[in-house]
């Protein structure tokens, strides 16, 4: 088996998310009950390996709570499209497969992109092409090629705000030049 | 008002429109034509149902203790919805579960049929 020693910097992200599973599941976090879930949080990554999420090695806490707070205000706003079509549009609400090229090519951006675009509702990746990094995204009440645009610039500052969260300097130093220009 | 009543107020709130989301999702399902505008029905007035209704659950246990669970619950829902989302609109769109009239463009068609014609007739079309 060829697998690639991981530093415990690179897995320690993991190993502070299995700690807070534990003490959430058990609804203790008292030291004695989180050294021995830190026990077992080693032991599962030991034993029950995985190959390791390739992190970008910086995440801004300061950009990570308004994008949440404005994640939640969108899909609570969709919510309600949503179900305003179901009742108003019904059978003949008219949608689109729009392909939305993104800048990055990490996996993990591309995946987290997806994942916030697909939990807002009206939208939903039908395709991903990884080589590219573009998503397919099937969007509800997308009638015209203006719906199609904003759907993809809508799409591509999603992944702008999560490249400033948690992309590499890399990504971050191109997304800055980009919006400079 | 003293704060109890306020929380019970909040969480009231909450519920219902938890359960509304609830219902807009059997709204959807029957209101919508085709798989993928039923996936969007769904599967999505979810995450806002179950945040709602979580919420209001630890609002009313008034422990501290409660909310790193509800928390979790929460983002496992997050982490599994898109996924289960994609996988039945990929399948729903390969197998053609879906209303050709009632797209107003459709950017996919013709990258699936390129990568088709390009791997020849003897394999499935997929693609990496």
């Amino acid at each position: 088996m060829s697998r690639k020693r991981i530093s415990l910097r690179q897995e320690l992200p993991l190993l502070v998310w299995l700690v807070f599973v534990w003490g959430a599941l058990w609804q203790d976090f008292s030291p004695g009950n989180l050294l021995f879930g830190a026990l077992i949080a080693v032991l599962v990554a030991r034993v029950l390996y995985l190959p390791p999420v390739e992190l970008g090695g910086r995440f801004n806490v300061l950009r990570a709570v308004p994008f949440a707070l404005g994640f939640i205000g969108k899909v609570a706003v969709a919510s309600f499209q949503v179900l305003y079509l179901a009742l108003a549009r019904g059978p003949n609400v008219i949608s689109a497969i729009v392909a939305v090229p993104l800048r990055s090519h990490s996996d993990l951006l591309v995946t987290a992109t997806g994942h916030v675009i697909s939990l807002i509702p009206g939208s939903l990746v039908v395709e991903v092409d990884r080589s590219t990094s573009t998503l397919y995204i099937h969007a509800i009440n997308v009638r015209n090629v203006q719906d199609a645009a904003k759907l993809r610039k809508e799409v591509r500052d999603t992944e702008a705000g999560l490249i400033r969260i948690m992309g590499t300097k890399e990504e971050l130093s191109a997304l800055t030049q980009e919006v400079a220009a | 008002m003293n704060p109890d009543t306020m929380i019970d107020a909040v969480s009231a709130v909450f519920m219902v429109t938890g359960a509304l989301m609830s219902l807009g999702a059997a709204l959807g399902l029957l209101r919508f034509p085709d798989l993928m505008s039923r996936m969007h029905a769904a599967t999505k007035p979810q995450v806002l149902g179950l945040f709602l209704l979580l919420a209001a659950v630890g609002l009313q246990l008034r422990t501290w203790w409660v909310w790193p669970v509800l928390v979790l619950a929460w983002l496992f829902q997050l982490l599994t919805v898109p996924v289960s989302a994609h996988m039945v609109g990929r399948a729903g769109y390969r197998t053609k579960h879906l209303h050709p009239e009632l797209l107003s463009s459709d950017e996919l068609e013709a990258v699936v049929q390129q990568a088709a014609a390009k791997r020849g007739p003897d394999e499935d079309g997929r693609s990496a």
